[in-house]
C-alpha cells in the first residue's frame, strides 16, 4: 500500500500497463511533450516515446475515431478527453461506432478502447466546460461506464478497463484528482467494473453516490453519525453496467435512501438507481428515495453562485435527515 | 362487467348475517382490499373486504337487515360502466334473488351524488380535489407490508411521517403499545371486577331495568342451554402439584421479553393438547346417533372474557406449536377479542377448550362443553396451600381443575386417566419444551 493522490493512482495505472502490455498506447490533446492537462501523463512521452504517447490536434472526433480504428486492427489504445465536454464533439464515434460494432459485426471485432475523460465542475471553468453529463453515456447499451470515487478504485478500475475486450468510458472528476488514499502497489491490482462496493457500513439510511459524491457522501455520513444515525454508503463505480445488489440489500435494512450525484436531477443517474429501488424492494420502501443532484441551470461560472448549483456535502446531510424524517 | 356482493360465510356454522354499516356508500370507489360493510355474525362483528376493485353501485340491503349467507348484498361495476336497472335485475336474478326496484327517493339521492362527484372540467388543474391515498390511509409501502403481517388496521396507527404517513417506525410503536396493552386491560379488567361497590346511597332501590340481549349474548345463551340440555355432562376435579411449573415458568420468563412472557394456562394449553393426543375421544364431537369424530388435529380454545360475553379464540395445532408460539397466538387473539377485532378463522374449528378463572382467585369451578366438542377444562387459581408430603405438613404450589365430558362420547375412567396424564405433563413441565 501507497498513499497516493488520484492523479497519481490513475498516471500509475497507465504507467504499469504500458508497462505490461507494448500494445497499449495513449493518445489526446497535450498528452505527450506537456505531460496532460491534469499531469497524469508526466514523463510518459520521455520513456515509452512518440509512438505510444501520441499528441493529437484539436479534434476528438479523430481522437475517438483514430482509437476505435486501431482498436479493431488489435491494439489497445488508451484515449484521452481533455473534459468530457468535448465528448459531444466525437459523440458519433462513441454511441454509434463504439458501441455497437462489436454487436452489428456479429462479435467478430473487439473493441479494447478506454476513452478517458474528465468530468465536473467547480472550477469556474463555464458553463459549457463544466458539466457532469455521464448520465448521457450510460444510456447506451454497449459502452461500459465507469468513475471512481477514491484513488484505489481508480487505479483498479482503470487497469481493469484496459485489460478487457469492451469499448470503456473511463470518467475522472477533476476535483478529485488532489484527494489522497491508500492503493495498492500490486500491478495486477484490478477492481471488476460493474460491481458496486459498500465504503461505509450503517444500518439506518443508504447513501448512494458514485465519483465526487463519494467523498462528499462519507463526509456526510460522519456528520450524520455526529446525530446518532449510521449511513450507509455505496460507491456505484460503474455506471453501466449498474450493479443494484449491494443497494437492495442495504436498502432492505435501512428502507430509506439518498442517491446522490454531481450531474443534474432529470433523467439522471439519481432516477435511475431510486427506479430501481422502487422496482427492486417495492415492499421496504418507507420514505420516497430522495435524490441530490445539481441545480437544474447551466452552470454559473460566479463562484459562489457555481458552488450554490452544486450538490454539495451537506445536502447530502439535509436530505438524509429528510429521508429518515430525522 | 359488474359484479355481484353477496353475504360471506364466516365460519362454518354461520347461515345468516346481519348487515350493520355500509363502509361503501353508493358512488363510492372500491379498491380491492378495501372494507365495503361490516356484518355481525352469532359471534362477531366482521368487517367485508372488497374482492374486486371498482364502484360501489348499488346496495342491495339496508343496514340492520339480517340476510341469509350468499344471499346479494351489492351490486359492484367496474370504474366507468353505469349498469342499467335491467342488468342489475338480471345479476340478481341469476343469483336467485328477487329483482329489486329502487325507490324514487334513493333514485333521487343518487343523481345528486352523481352531480357531487363529478366536478366541471376544472379550468385550473390545482383546484381538483386532492386524490386520497389507496386504502385511506397514507401509508408507505413497508408500513403496509408490516401491518398486513400483523393484522394492524393502518386507520388505528398514528402516522410521524410527512402529511401523517405511517411508516415502518410508528407500526412497530403501535405493535409495541398493543403488546403492553393487552397485558394491561387484562389486569386492570381483573381489578376493577373485584372491587367492592362502597358508596351507594342507602335507601335509595334502583328501578328495574329491562335491557336487550346483545347477539352475542343470544348466542352464547343458545348454545349453552343446547349444551347443557342435550349432552350428559360429567365431571371429574383434581388437584395438580403446580410447584414444578412455576419455577420453570419463572426461570423461562426471565429469559423473555415483557411482552412475550410465558402465561400458566399457556403451560395448561399445551399439556392438554399433548395429553388429549392420547385420548382422541376427549378431543372428539358426535357426528350423529351412531358415529364419533376423532378429530386429528388439536385446536385448542381458550375462553376470553369480552364486553357483554365471552368468546374463544382457538390456538389450532396447539400439540405441534411450542410453548413460546402459543402464548404469542393467544396473546394476539385475546387482545383482538377484547378490542372486538377478532378474525373469524380465530374463533372457528376449536377441538376442546379451556376456561380459566385462576386470575379472579376461583378456586375450582364446572364448565359447560362448548359444542360441537366432547369436553372442556375448567382451571383454578395456583395457590400456595398447606400440603401432607411424607407424612408432615408442608407449604406446595397446587391448582385444581375439572373436567366436563360428555358422557355419549366418553366415559369416566377414560376421562380420569386423560387427567392423570395431563398431571403428569404439568408436574413434569419439562416434557412440555421437547
Amino acid at each position: 500500500m501507497s498513499r497516493m493522490t488520484m492523479r497519481e493512482a490513475v498516471s500509475k495505472a497507465l504507467w504499469e500497463e504500458m508497462e505490461r502490455d507494448e500494445k497499449v498506447f495513449i493518445q489526446g490533446e497535450e498528452v505527450g511533450i506537456w505531460g496532460g492537462t491534469y499531469a497524469v501523463t508526466k514523463g510518459f512521452y520521455d520513456h515509452f516515446g512518440e509512438k505510444r504517447v501520441r499528441d493529437t490536434p484539436i479534434a476528438e472526433a479523430a481522437i475517438v475515431g483514430s482509437a476505435i480504428g486501431a482498436a479493431l486492427t488489435g491494439l489497445r489504445p488508451v484515449a484521452e478527453l481533455m473534459t468530457i465536454n468535448f465528448a459531444f464533439v466525437a459523440m458519433d464515434h462513441i454511441v454509434n461506432e463504439a458501441a455497437k460494432l462489436h454487436y452489428m459485426f456479429g462479435g467478430q471485432f473487439k473493441l479494447p478502447l478506454v476513452i478517458r475523460a474528465v468530468s465536473g465542475g467547480g472550477r469556474q471553468l463555464g458553463a459549457t466546460h463544466s458539466q457532469t453529463p455521464d448520465a448521457i453515456f450510460a444510456h447506451f447499451p454497449g459502452l461500459k461506464v465507469v468513475s471512481p470515487g477514491t484513488p484505489a478504485d481508480a487505479k483498479g478500475l482503470l487497469k481493469s478497463a484496459i485489460r478487457i475486450d469492451d469499448p470503456v468510458l473511463f470518467i475522472e472528476n477533476a476535483t478529485l484528482y488532489q484527494t489522497k488514499g491508500e492503493v495498492p502497489d500490486d500491478k495486477d491490482y484490478l477492481e471488476p467494473i460493474g460491481k458496486s462496493k459498500v465504503q461505509r457500513e450503517g444500518d439506518d439510511v443508504t447513501i448512494v453516490a458514485y465519483s465526487k459524491m463519494v467523498p462528499a457522501a462519507l463526509e456526510a455520513a460522519d456528520m450524520l453519525a455526529e446525530d446518532g444515525i449510521e449511513a450507509e454508503v455505496v460507491d456505484l463505480r460503474s455506471l453501466r453496467p449498474l450493479d443494484m445488489e449491494p443497494i437492495i440489500k442495504s436498502f432492505k435494512r435501512t428502507n430509506r435512501a439518498v442517491v446522490a450525484e454531481e450531474g443534474w436531477r432529470s433523467y439522471g443517474v439519481g432516477s435511475e438507481v431510486s427506479a430501481r429501488i422502487y422496482e427492486l424492494a417495492f415492499d421496504y420502501v418507507d420514505a420516497p428515495v430522495k435524490r441530490v443532484a445539481q441545480a437544474e441551470v447551466p452552470l454559473p461560472y460566479n463562484a459562489e453562485l457555481e458552488q450554490l448549483a452544486l450538490p454539495q456535502t451537506e445536502d447530502i446531510y439535509h436530505a438524509a435527515k429528510e429521508v429518515i424524517y430525522g | 362487467m359488474a359484479e355481484l356482493v353477496t353475504m360471506p360465510k364466516l365460519g362454518f356454522d354461520m347461515a345468516e348475517g346481519t348487515l350493520v354499516r355500509w363502509v361503501k356508500v353508493e358512488g363510492d370507489t372500491v379498491e380491492k382490499g378495501d372494507v365495503i360493510a361490516e356484518i355481525e355474525t352469532d359471534k362477531a362483528t366482521v368487517e367485508v373486504e372488497s374482492s374486486h376493485s371498482g364502484v360501489m353501485v348499488r346496495h342491495l340491503a339496508e343496514e340492520g337487515t339480517a340476510l341469509p349467507v350468499n344471499s346479494p348484498i351489492a351490486v359492484l361495476a367496474e370504474k366507468g360502466e353505469e349498469p342499467s336497472e335491467d342488468e342489475i335485475n338480471a345479476l340478481v336474478e341469476e343469483a336467485g334473488g328477487e329483482p329489486q326496484k329502487k325507490d324514487e327517493e334513493k333514485k333521487e339521492r343518487k343523481e345528486t351524488v352523481d352531480k357531487e362527484e363529478k366536478p366541471e372540467p376544472a379550468a385550473n388543474e390545482k383546484e381538483e380535489p386532492e386524490v386520497e391515498p389507496a386504502g385511506g390511509v397514507r401509508s408507505s409501502p413497508l408500513a403496509r407490508r408490516m401491518a398486513e403481517e400483523h393484522d394492524v388496521r393502518l386507520e388505528k396507527v398514528e402516522g410521524s411521517g410527512p402529511q401523517g404517513r405511517v411508516v415502518k417506525k410508528d407500526i412497530e410503536t403501535f405493535l409495541d403499545s398493543m403488546r403492553e396493552e393487552g397485558r394491561v386491560e387484562e389486569a386492570e379488567a381483573v381489578g376493577k371486577a373485584m372491587q367492592p361497590l362502597t358508596a351507594f346511597s342507602v335507601g335509595e332501590v334502583p328501578e328495574d331495568e329491562v335491557v336487550e340481549m346483545s347477539r352475542l349474548r343470544q348466542a352464547i345463551g343458545r348454545r349453552m342451554q343446547d349444551s347443557n340440555q342435550n349432552s350428559p355432562h360429567f365431571y371429574l376435579t383434581r388437584t395438580f402439584k403446580t410447584g414444578e411449573m412455576m419455577r420453570l415458568r419463572k426461570e423461562l420468563n426471565q429469559l423473555l421479553p415483557e411482552s412475550e412472557k410465558l402465561s400458566v394456562n399457556d403451560f395448561i394449553l399445551k399439556a392438554s393438547a399433548l395429553a388429549l393426543r392420547q385420548y382422541p375421544n376427549l378431543n372428539a364431537s358426535l357426528e350423529d346417533d351412531q358415529h364419533i369424530r376423532r378429530h386429528g388435529h388439536v385446536n385448542i380454545g381458550v375462553a376470553v372474557a369480552v364486553e357483554g360475553g365471552l368468546m374463544t379464540v382457538v390456538c389450532k395445532d396447539a400439540d405441534q406449536k411450542p410453548i413460546r408460539l402459543i402464548a404469542q397466538e393467544v396473546r394476539e387473539m385475546a387482545t383482538n377479542a377484547r378490542e372486538g377485532k377478532v378474525r373469524s378463522d380465530d374463533i372457528e374449528g376449536s377441538t376442546f377448550s379451556i376456561s380459566n378463572l385462576g386470575m379472579y382467585a376461583i378456586d375450582d369451578f364446572t364448565a359447560i362443553i362448548n359444542p360441537p366438542e366432547s369436553s372442556i377444562l375448567a382451571v383454578g387459581a395456583v395457590q400456595n396451600v398447606p400440603v401432607v408430603e411424607e407424612g408432615e405438613l408442608a407449604v406446595g404450589s397446587r391448582m385444581k381443575a375439572t373436567l366436563s365430558a360428555d358422557h355419549r362420547v366418553t366415559d369416566g375412567a377414560e376421562a380420569a386417566e386423560f387427567m392423570g396424564v395431563l398431571a403428569n405433563y404439568l408436574e413434569e413441565p419439562l416434557r412440555l419444551m421437547l
